[in-house]
């Protein structure tokens, strides 16, 4: 087993799934054998607020967070949430960024810019940056809620845990009635990568 | 079995593997999910009181009839639930008691960042401090036995990262334990002077028993590195950060018992290193006791008291290693600050009062504290549960004394009226006040997550109940009823109107809002199919929507957007429009 820790840091708005994409996250690297850690904020911030999931895996893990310039992986489930928490990606850590917009309130009352062409300041500052269409994804799918599934497929295929079965951890995660479409949309996250 | 849980998790578990009897709390950010997951096990009788002196109290009364009991709160908890904290330091337990605060530096959801380790110095108890899950567990379970060893009651003390991180936990079985025998004792149960002065004296001869019970506790332990100069003493998630910074190239003393502290032990690692670091989060507590001991230190003269910790702030003070610098933006992108959701029922009351001139509006603590920021702007105080009452009062009577014409709006939700608003409501009525007192009714403890309240009709176990009737209480505290204004928030009409006549008034009156959280599961079924949606022949641009400062709307590509997915038609947009330019669709 590679002895050293692996970071990955869930970052997005309240409400995006986040939570739920962490929990299969860290149950599955748990049944795989690895020591992890995971942490994140309740509370306030949760009611449309910039979220983060900090999720650590490794032979003996300390630290519940990850310190910028450390993240191993970012996957953003917001656009404009990708930018704020950039500082955290590693020198040659991925960035995956979920082609979506959400508005916070400074924009929508005019207060403030929505930062234009994010993706392109993004590839350039964190080469390798993968824009994916979730939100899309999900839609076609049949339900936009499931986009934290099609970014958790993503995500596990970056850390080349795709080959691990993850399908007992899904389903216990998830409502019986929505496993089918979970699963789905999870099949299809690994699909938007190449490779 | 291995699993992994979060802090709040694995307290819950360790208590009903202690044989926990009965556990009670008032839901508060970190420590809501603590009695959540306790509620999920039969053999605990577990409660949401209506706040933290009637949770501790309940907790208390279990525990010196016998059953062992777990009171869980928030920091600002204790401070509503001192009262009682401090008396039973005198009581002590006959049944375990575990008193859990849940503090939060780096304040996530909170009015304040105060370092509860002082209150078991206070308090003369001892006090756990677990630095992961694991620890969690293991802590409450001893503190029980401690807790029933010392005749006294044990102070858990976490904060928002123990509560909210997972880790790896190993889990046993319940091990029961047999209610104890009670027998009528009112020297050591009735706190009257010549008994509490008798106690007061087993009180300090305790703390020297536990001061040595300290000294060989597991959960104080050493870790020497070899060729290792630097000494670490560390608590809570201090040492995780703390290890992870320095790794094996420095000694540590972790401290799980953190008071009393262990005088001696600390005194030995203190002679066997050469530089001497002391990691705590918040105040210099384990920092103030080994300078007092005469020993030099580095503490809180290079580690910050504001805020959280991280291990990059330990390197850095430690090691004088600097941060990574990451990769800046190059223009930080706006801020997102929390908000009220779409649909949310105080946007309905809050925006007529906004409008409002000459008025102050005292807020309190939940969801509605919200409407204090931009568009609406209504609320210029948070101090505590209750205060957006009763802080009303005392504005209106200096707003007199300097002449100044405004009328006072105090705001709290259902919860907090239950919770410590009903006595500042009392107050009012008595002491002739003419403010107003608004309770912004959802039925439900929406903040931390959507606990139940006496006004929910369901207790935690989600056994059906009496559900408390907001307008008959504030009859009953004397307003009179023409004085009192139920309305339902959805209808900006009527909310204004309420508004308005209250604003008029002469005597204390009161407005009650009804509309349930936008966020329960039943109202999102119900209003599954209600959306509101933007008829663009007629929309002129004028923004008279977006002033509501709801989430869904918003202006894109020169057109006014209403996210169809966050919509939940409560029909605010429809009323505010005045082009009629937005409909409804799924009207019930």
């Amino acid at each position: 087993m590679n002895t050293k820790t692996t970071n990955v840091l869930l970052v997005g708005v309240g409400g995006q799934g986040t939570i739920l994409a962490s929990k299969i996250l860290t149950e599955g690297l748990l049944s795989f054998g690895y020591d992890v850690k995971m942490s994140e904020i309740h509370g306030m911030a949760q009611r449309g607020g910039s979220v983060s999931t900090h999720v650590r895996y490794g032979e003996k893990v300390y630290s519940p967070v990850i310190c910028r310039g450390e993240a191993d992986v970012v996957v953003a489930f917001e656009k404009m949430e990708a930018l704020r928490w950039l500082p955290y990606l590693s020198a040659g850590g991925r960035l995956i960024v979920n082609n979506h917009e959400i508005f916070p309130m400074p924009v929508i009352l005019g207060q403030a810019e929505y930062p234009r062409e994010i993706e392109k300041y993004l590839s350039a500052s964190a080469p390798g940056t993968l824009v994916v269409e979730a939100a899309k994804t999900a839609d076609e799918l049949g339900n936009p809620r499931v986009m934290n599934m099609v970014l958790l497929g993503a995500v596990v295929k970056t850390l080349g845990l795709d080959g691990r079965d993850w399908g007992g951890t899904l389903r216990s995660c998830v409502p019986p009635g929505a496993v089918e479409i979970n699963e789905r949309a999870f099949a299809a996250g690994k699909t938007l990568l190449p490779g | 079995m291995k699993v992994i849980l979060t802090g709040n998790e694995a307290v819950a578990r360790g208590a009903w593997e202690a044989g926990c009897h009965v556990a009670a709390a008032y839901p508060g950010t970190p420590s809501t999910e603590i009695l959540e997951n306790l509620g999920r096990f039969p053999e605990v009788s577990s409660e949401w009181s209506p706040n933290e002196k009637v949770a501790l109290e309940v907790a208390s009364g279990a525990s010196i009839a016998g059953a062992r009991a777990l009171c869980a709160m928030k920091h600002v908890g204790l401070n509503v639930a001192a009262d009682p904290f401090f008396t039973m330091s005198y009581i002590g337990v006959n049944g375990g008691l575990v008193v859990v605060t849940a503090d939060d530096p780096g304040l996530s959801s909170s009015q304040n960042e105060q370092d509860n380790r002082w209150y078991a110095l206070h308090a003369k108890v001892p006090m756990l401090e677990p630095s992961d899950s694991q620890e969690c567990l293991d802590f409450t379970r001893a503190a029980f036995d401690i807790s029933e060893r010392f005749d006294t009651p044990v102070l858990l003390r976490l904060t928002t990262r123990i509560c909210h991180s997972k880790s790896v936990v190993e889990t046993e079985e319940r091990v029961e334990s047999p209610v104890r025998e009670y027998g009528r004792n009112p020297a050591k149960n009735a706190m009257l002077p010549a008994f509490a002065r008798q106690k007061h004296y087993i009180v300090e001869k305790r703390l020297e028993d536990l001061r040595e019970f300290g000294e060989s506790s597991p959960f104080n332990s050493v870790t020497m590195a070899d060729g290792a100069e630097i000494g670490v003493i560390a608590s809570g998630v201090g040492y995780q950060y703390a290890r992870e910074a320095l790794g094996d190239g420095a000694n540590f003393l972790k401290i799980g018992f953190s008071w009393p502290l262990p005088r001696r032990r600390i005194r030995e690692f203190a002679s066997k290193v050469k530089t001497l670091w002391v990691v705590e989060e918040n105040d210099p507590f384990i920092e103030t006791e080994i300078r007092a001991m005469g020993i030099s230190c580095f503490g809180k003269d290079v580690l910050p008291v504001v805020d959280e910790l991280t291990p990059a702030i330990v390197a850095r003070a430690v090691l004088g290693k600097e941060p990574a610098p990451g990769r800046e933006g190059e223009v930080p992108p706006p801020n997102r600050p929390p908000l009220l959701c779409p649909g949310c029922p105080h946007r309905g009351l809050f925006f007529p009062l906004s409008k409002k001139k000459d008025v102050i509006v005292t807020g309190d603590i939940g969801c509605y504290g919200l409407g204090s920021m931009p568009p609406l702007n209504v609320g210029e105080t948070t101090i505590c549960m209750g205060a957006g009452f009763s802080a009303a009062i005392g504005f209106e009577k200096a707003n007199e004394k300097a002449g100044r014409n405004r009328k006072v709006f105090g705001i709290l939700g259902d919860s907090t009226f239950f919770h410590s608003g009903i006595t500042g409501l009392i107050d009012a009525v008595v002491n002739k006040s003419r403010s107003v007192f608004v309770i912004m009714d959802n039925r439900i403890t929406a903040m931390t997550g959507q606990q139940e309240n006496p006004g929910s009709g369901r207790t935690l176990s989600g056994e059906e109940t009496v559900a408390l009737d907001i307008p008959k209480i504030c009859g009953a505290c004397g307003v009179k009823d023409d004085n009192i204004h139920v309305v339902d928030p959805y209808d900006l009409k009527a909310s204004a109107e309420a508004v308005d006549r209250a604003w008029a008034a002469e005597e204390t009156s009161v407005i009650v809002t009804t509309r349930p959280c936008a966020l329960l599961k039943n109202v999102q079924k119900e209003r599954a199919g209600m959306k509101c949606f933007v008829d663009e022949e007629r929309c002129v641009l004028c923004g008279a929507c977006l002033k509501l400062g709801c989430p869904a709307i918003s202006k894109r590509d020169g057109r006014i957007v209403i996210d169809q997915e966050a919509c939940n038609g409560c029909g605010l947009c429809v009323q505010v429009c005045p082009k009629s330019a937005v409909g409804k669709k799924g009207e019930s």
